[in-house]
Order: structure tokens, then C-alpha cells, then sequence
């Protein structure tokens, strides 16, 4: 068993090693853009292939975008250059780190505002449980009669 | 006030189920494309017909029509390439687009599967396609009598597609379009 998952591991990894090596090299002047250049691509959605940012892709398109924004880095251009030159061409889909604005306030903060949602519920639960503890808890609402022979139905359980 | 929250989950259930209803309708392939009313992006590039001489998007100007990016390694370029030399002999107009493609190959092809074009732009390092946010060939555009794009199309135009292009061309030129 365990050799079959190893196979399978071994197998998983040649493949990412295969998956990687058709993607061509480009050389830096200096390492910041490099590493602007690794940022860029890796947030770059992929037209084609839509679930690969465009670093990961083979398809031929993502090729030329990488070559694009590696040209564009070269000739001095900031990020937000690169990330409008992609958007006027390809739209806003192409962000996997999309802006803020009306669009997408829904987006980047309502994740908050569901979690203020919850936070609000467990505040009101936990509220209305502690004001039911503190009028005695279960029981306490029985008419005296009822909790005579409560009382007498116990007793007769013990002794059984 | 208790009973409405019973009816809390099937709430959800329908919001829920709305959502996954529409997803099924949506192709998340198809890109509205960001090009849409706007001028076509300027090009100085020759032509693949004519190679002594140069297109601009001045070309393209002067009546409604389609364009359509294409390449010889496309298979789907060659499946829609019949219905183009049909929509062309019922006297629509169609320039092409050559895109990323070798131009003696392409003019062979034109050659031997004939010709639907007005004229062809080669744009043989795709710049004018990435310019366009071209992802895959074929892909049709409608533009108007000024060259500003209408319409985009991913895909093979066969007859029910081409509804839909006429339709978009009818209201453009009735000038409705804008």
C-alpha cells in the first residue's frame, strides 16, 4: 500500500516538474523586478486556461502576456501600468486580486459584515440563555402543585 | 415570531438554489470583451493579401461590418471558414485578422478554401490581437461604420451565431447602436 502511494507521489512530482519546464526564462537586472515580475504573473488570471494565473499557464496567450510584462518592467513601468494594460485589453476579469471599488465592496467586505452577523447572533443567544439561567433555570416554571408531585416522583424512583 | 425562523434554512435553501439556477446558464468562458464601444485599437501593419501595402483601422472604416482573427492552426478557424465565404457571397462584409500565423501557409489556405475577405491584416506576433484582448482563435467582431467595436464573438459563427451578429449589425446601422 505504502508503495503504491509512493509511486503515486513520485509520479504527482515528476509531473510537476514537467508542468513547469515548457515555461520559458527571462533574466533580470536586479532582483526587485524579478520579484515584481513573480508578484505581477501570479496575480494575472489566465484568459484561456481561467483557473491558472498566467506564472502557471502554458497556453500560448499567457506566454505572450508573461513576455508582455516582463517588456513592460524593462522599460520602467510601475505595477499598476502592467495591471492597466492588462484590464483595458482583458477586463477586470483578469485580477485575481481585484481592485476596491462599488463593484466589489460586496466582495472585499462582506466577509466582515457576515462575521458581524454571527458575532451579533452568539451575542444574542448567549444573552437570552443567561437571562433564562438567571430566573432559575429548568423547572422553575412549574405551578406549586406540579412541583409537589415532581418532588413525590423522584422520591419514588429512589426508593425503587 | 419563533415559527418564521422554522422558515430560516428554506430561505436560505432558495437564495442558495437562485444562485446555483443562474450558474447554470453562464458560460464563464465567454468574456464580455473590455473593447466594447470603444474605437478599435490603432495598428499600422500590412496586409497579408497585399503586402506592399499598409492597414490602419482607417480601413476598417466606412460601413458596418465583421471582423474575424483567424489562423491556419486553428481547427475551429477552418470549420467557420465555409459559412464565412457564404456570408461574404451574401455580400456582408468581413475583414480578417491573421493572427500569430506564417503568411505563406495563410495565403495558401485562402488559396485553396477561397477567400470571404475584404481585406486581411497580418498581425504575425499577435500584437494587434493582445491590443484587441484576443485569448483564442476564432473570435468575430462586429464594428460600425466608424470602426468603434459592437460586438465580440468567441468562437466558430455558424448559423445560429450568425443571428445574433445580424441582429447586433441590423441595430448598428439602423443607428440605434449607440
Amino acid at each position: 500500500m505504502t508503495r503504491v502511494m509512493q509511486r503515486l507521489l513520485f509520479l504527482c512530482l515528476m509531473w510537476a516538474g514537467a508542468a513547469h519546464a515548457t515555461i520559458e526564462a527571462y533574466e533580470f537586472n536586479d532582483k526587485a523586478t524579478e520579484e515584481r515580475f513573480q508578484q505581477l504573473t501570479a496575480e494575472l488570471r489566465c484568459p484561456k486556461c481561467q483557473n491558472n494565473n498566467i506564472a502557471d499557464s502554458n497556453s500560448p496567450i499567457a506566454s505572450d502576456l508573461r513576455g508582455e510584462v516582463y517588456r513592460m518592467l524593462n522599460e520602467g513601468a510601475g505595477d499598476d501600468e502592467v495591471v492597466d494594460f492588462m484590464v483595458t485589453r482583458y477586463g477586470e476579469f483578469v485580477l485575481y486580486k481585484p481592485r476596491v471599488n462599488e463593484m466589489t465592496w460586496l466582495l472585499w467586505y462582506g466577509p466582515f459584515v457576515l462575521l458581524g452577523i454571527g458575532l451579533l447572533v452568539v451575542f444574542f443567544i448567549a444573552r437570552s440563555r443567561r437571562r433564562g439561567n438567571a430566573a432559575g433555570g429548568e423547572g422553575n416554571n412549574l405551578a406549586p402543585e406540579e412541583r409537589a408531585r415532581l418532588e413525590q416522583l423522584l422520591e419514588q424512583d429512589k426508593k425503587q | 415570531m419563533r415559527r418564521y425562523v422554522l422558515f430560516l434554512p428554506l430561505a436560505i435553501f432558495l437564495g442558495i438554489g437562485f444562485f446555483l439556477w443562474r450558474g447554470l446558464s453562464i458560460d464563464p468562458t465567454e468574456l464580455p470583451s473590455a473593447r466594447l464601444n470603444q474605437p478599435f485599437p490603432a495598428f499600422e501593419k500590412a496586409s497579408l493579401t497585399a503586402p506592399e501595402q499598409t492597414l490602419t483601422p482607417d480601413d476598417f472604416k466606412g460601413k458596418v461590418a465583421l471582423v474575424n482573427i483567424w489562423a491556419t492552426w486553428c481547427p475551429t478557424c477552418k470549420e467557420e471558414h465555409a459559412f464565412l465565404n457564404q456570408l461574404a457571397k451574401q455580400g456582408v462584409t468581413i475583414y480578417g485578422i491573421n493572427y500569430k500565423d506564417e503568411p505563406v501557409k495563410a495565403r495558401e489556405w485562402l488559396k485553396r478554401y477561397l477567400d470571404p475577405y475584404d481585406k486581411v491584416v497580418l498581425d504575425e506576433d499577435g500584437k494587434l490581437g493582445l491590443d484587441l484582448g484576443v485569448y483564442g482563435a476564432p473570435e468575430t467582431y462586429v464594428i460600425d461604420a466608424e470602426g468603434v467595436i459592437r460586438y465580440r464573438h468567441v468562437g466558430a459563427v455558424d448559423a445560429r451565431v450568425w443571428k445574433d451578429l445580424e441582429a447586433v449589425m441590423e441595430q448598428v446601422s439602423s443607428g440605434a447602436g449607440a
